[in-house]
């Protein structure tokens, strides 16, 4: 209780915002809480057919259809196994759900605006455009991201048409 | 005690607008009448006159209990006229009848305006007004004078504000303001607010000296020129601003788009109370039902077993019936969207100087409201269409042996879990040939193709097609066939076109009979569930293998009874393992959409059942050969197959590549001939 207090005491009296910590093939990333919805255990999915390889189907969240996006495979890294600690993190942009499968969730920690700083240029950097900045927290990188692009349904759309140019091919 | 009166608009609103459609179809009526007997004016109906009356009484008392001013000044006036038609005082002759019905249009924009907060077209509202005030001395000549005809409103009717700001010492000079507004008055439609801004405080205030200023708003068929001799006198004496507004006059077109445009969507519904009544009495079983079960269960032996299963069917009874009254609350007769086509052909038809007789058979068919919400827009196209293309001219229509007036046929039935609706003329037909040059010149086909008729018609649902020479103020506005046949597919519905030259055309839309819920059937493919819409399959056969055929190499035909559909293996076009690849292993459902057959390959049919739809698009997107998803009673979510979409694909052939599971070869799936 009292940390808790503490905590929103802090968020108020500086420019810092709150971020879902969660962890992706050994790496930290971070998604601002406001979009939040809540947080699910792995849950039976039901394929889209026809869709990008990353969006592994639909979900029934209390009557709701949710897609999923695997985040491993919209980043490009290999496809994990699902355990106890798989999580899928429902988010809600502009009132569109959408659920992210990640390898496990972490922490709620508070970035303030000198622990950001923008990601620099680097090799094969095609999914840079998700990424919102780095932060430097307890001596670990963590990875910003852009919850609004990832689930866009522009953003799926476009990715979608690469996905069958691909089929085409 | 304030009464929060808020509360009772939108009724009056909905009870307004219900009044003002009345008052439109019965105006219609008394002006078929007039057709009827060949004459120009009517020995009016007293019923008839009576509704109209009473409708437009109550919209001016409701108006004016709400404080809707507008409304009920203009009600008012109408009021009046229409009192005069009752007592004899006025003959309703077609223009009367025509005016009234622009003011039905004046009050309808005003009460919307009033409803949504948006400023009503207030020049066209006064120039009604104003024709509607002369109505009344010159009804007494009861010859049809056909004096102005388009009064002031088309003859250089302006709009002028004048902010009038006399100097303190116009008293002085022996001039009164008040002459100069009296003035200003008589020459047309006058409004004026008083500017106290520089009013003292009492005891600062001279009573000799002017401290008011005016803002005045005049329309009517006034110059400037008349407007200085006015302020002739005080030109002096006072500051004077006198500038014009645009008029935008209240052209026949704007009525036609007034009505087309009328806001259809309320978010609130009007529910029958038999209805109502309905799910109240279901509800009760429910409840009993259900009392009766946890009675059943507080001290349950298995003596009682069968009571338990008496019990259970009981409350899948009540369960069915339960959801039957309640989509039957959405359920509202197509009436609602039929309603505006007479005024639509009405004023159309006067435009285009064709003579046509509506005729509608089935408006109390019912139908989900969210499809007749979104039904409107196309019907009114269709209608459109049929008046402005189809039709002809009375000249054209005697030489071709036809009756002077054409027919545009109306027709709603229900059949099967669908609702047809035909829209059907007796005009020229579609021209084959002049669709086929434009499509020609268009780049849409070569010169030598010989298309079928139903390659033609398809020709015209193609986005941006149009035969229409010029650009019509009518028809070939933007909308286009396309956008009609992707509403109704929207809608999961279908339409069809079939028309013969000099004979007519016919439109048959088929809609489904609600959005919410559809019979299915599912099948398995591998360990996926899928559901069929149940409306779209015909049979499922077990497959004969010497039944296959790939002609030159191409995609798998089925031949069943001496007719050849294409094969779709869904596994294939889903990219899903299947349990077996081998044809005979599974079964082959038989479906058809827009009068196309295929057969598509599945594992095993697991059984029929009803299923809510629910949309994918909410939170992701259309997905191709998909129209939506649902959840079944196990929790996890199906998708339920697109059968219009995946037929389309299988005839049209759209060079799409499957590419099938494992390292067979590529098959593209080409369009196969048939018929």
């Amino acid at each position: 209780m009292q940390t808790a207090r503490a905590f929103d005491h802090k968020a108020m009296q500086s420019s810092e915002e709150q971020f879902l910590t969660f962890r992706l093939h050994g790496q930290d990333y971070g998604i601002t809480i406001l979009k939040i919805q809540e947080i699910k255990g792995w849950d039976k999915i039901t394929p889209i057919p026809n869709s990008p390889v990353y969006v592994k189907g639909v979900l029934n969240l209390r009557g709701v259809i949710v897609p999923v996006i695997d985040l491993r495979l919209r980043f490009g890294l290999p496809e994990a196994e699902r355990d106890v600690f798989t999580v899928i993190i429902v988010a809600n942009v502009n009132g569109r759900l959408a659920g992210i499968v990640v390898d496990a969730v972490s922490d709620v920690i508070n970035v303030s605006a000198e622990q950001l700083c923008e990601a620099p240029a680097y090799e094969g950097q095609e999914n840079r455009e998700f990424i919102k900045g780095l932060a430097q927290v307890d001596g670990k990188l963590l990875v910003l991201l852009d919850i609004d692009r990832m689930v866009n349904p522009e953003s799926l759309d476009k990715s979608t048409a690469a996905a069958s140019a691909v089929a085409a091919r | 005690m304030a009464i929060d009166m808020r509360q009772f608009h939108q009724t009056f609103f909905e009870e307004s607008l219900e009044g003002l459609a009345i008052m439109e179809t019965e105006l219609l009526r008394l002006e078929k009448t007039a057709a009827g007997n060949g004459h120009d004016t009517v020995v009016a109906d007293p019923e008839i006159l009576n509704t109209i009356f009473r409708a437009a009484h109550s919209i001016k008392g409701g108006s004016s209990t709400f404080g809707f001013d507008e409304v009920a000044a203009f009600a008012h006036v109408l009021e009046s006229r229409l009192d005069a038609l009752r007592d004899g005082r006025l003959r309703p002759d077609r223009r009367v009848i025509s005016l009234l019905l622009s003011s039905v249009d004046c009050l309808r924009s005003l009460i919307i305006s009033a409803r949504t907060g948006k400023e009503a077209d207030k020049n066209a509202i006064d120039g009604v007004r104003t024709q509607l005030e002369s109505l009344e001395n010159e009804g007494k000549t009861t010859t049809a004078s056909a004096a102005p005809a388009k009064p002031a409103l088309a003859t250089g009717t302006s709009h002028w504000h004048i902010v009038f700001r006399p100097h303190q010492r116009l008293f002085q000079t022996g001039n009164d303001p008040l002459r100069i507004l009296r003035e200003l008055s008589d020459l047309g439609e006058f409004t004026a607010l008083v500017d106290i801004t520089t009013l003292p405080v009492w005891n600062e205030m001279d009573p000799e000296e002017c401290y008011l200023a005016w803002n005045i708003e005049l329309i009517g068929p006034v110059t400037r020129e008349t407007i200085n001799e006015v302020f002739s006198w005080v030109v002096d004496d006072c500051t004077l601003e006198i500038t014009a507004r645009a008029v935008q006059s209240l052209a026949p077109r704007s009525i036609a788009e007034a009505v087309a445009s009328m806001d259809a969507h309320t978010d609130t519904l009007r529910v029958s109370v038999p209805k109502v009544d309905a799910l109240i009495n279901t509800v009760g079983e429910l409840v009993i039902t259900q009392t009766m079960l946890s009675q059943l269960t507080t001290n349950f032996s298995f003596d009682n077993l069968s009571r338990l299963f008496a019990g259970i069917a009981q409350l899948e009874r009540n369960t069915r019936e339960l959801q039957e009254s309640v989509m039957h609350i959405r359920m509202l007769p197509l009436s609602f969207a039929f309603n505006r086509l007479p005024r639509l052909v009405h004023d159309m038809s006067q435009k285009l100087e064709k003579r046509v007789e509506l005729i509608i058979h089935g408006e109390s068919t019912e139908i989900d409201k969210t499809v007749i919400d979104r039904l409107i827009d196309p019907l009114l196209h269709l209608v459109r269409n049929s008046l402005d293309h189809g039709i002809e001219r009375p000249v054209e229509r005697v030489a071709g042996g036809k009756p002077e007036t054409g027919r545009i046929e109306l027709k709603a039935f229900q059949k099967g879990g669908n609702v047809v609706i035909e829209i059907r003329d007796d005009g020229r037909g579609l021209p084959f040939d002049r669709i086929f040059s434009k499509a020609v010149e268009r780049g849409l086909l070569s010169a030598s193709a010989k298309p079928s008729p139903e390659e033609i018609i398809e020709i015209i649902f193609m986005p941006g097609f149009s035969t229409a020479e010029t650009v019509s103020d009518v028809s070939g506005r933007g909308v286009g066939m396309d956008v009609v046949r992707n509403n109704i597919r929207s809608l999961g519905g279908t339409i069809e076109v079939t028309s013969q030259k000099g004979h007519g055309t016919c439109f048959t839309v088929r809609l489904p009979l609600t959005l919410a819920i559809l019979d299915g059937l599912s099948v398995q493919v591998g360990v996926h569930t899928y559901i069929m819409p149940l409306v779209s399959i015909l049979e499922s056969v077990r497959i004969q293998p010497e039944q296959i055929s790939r002609p030159a190499g191409s995609a798998e035909l089925y031949g069943l009874r001496k007719e050849f559909m294409p094969l779709l293996r869904l596994y294939e076009l889903f990219h899903v393992e299947p349990r077996s690849t081998d044809l005979s292993q599974g079964l082959l459902v038989i479906v058809e959409a827009d009068g196309k057959k295929a057969g598509l390959y599945v594992d095993d049919l697991l059984g029929q059942q009803q299923v809510v739809i629910k949309s994918l698009a909410t939170h992701y997107r259309k997905v191709e050969g998909i129209s939506a998803a649902t959840i079944l009673g196990d929790g996890t979510v199906a998708m339920i197959l697109d059968v219009t979409g995946l037929i389309r694909l299988a005839h049209a052939g759209t060079g799409r590549t499957v590419i099938p599971p494992g390292d067979a070869p590529i098959t593209t799936a080409v369009s196969p001939t048939l018929n």
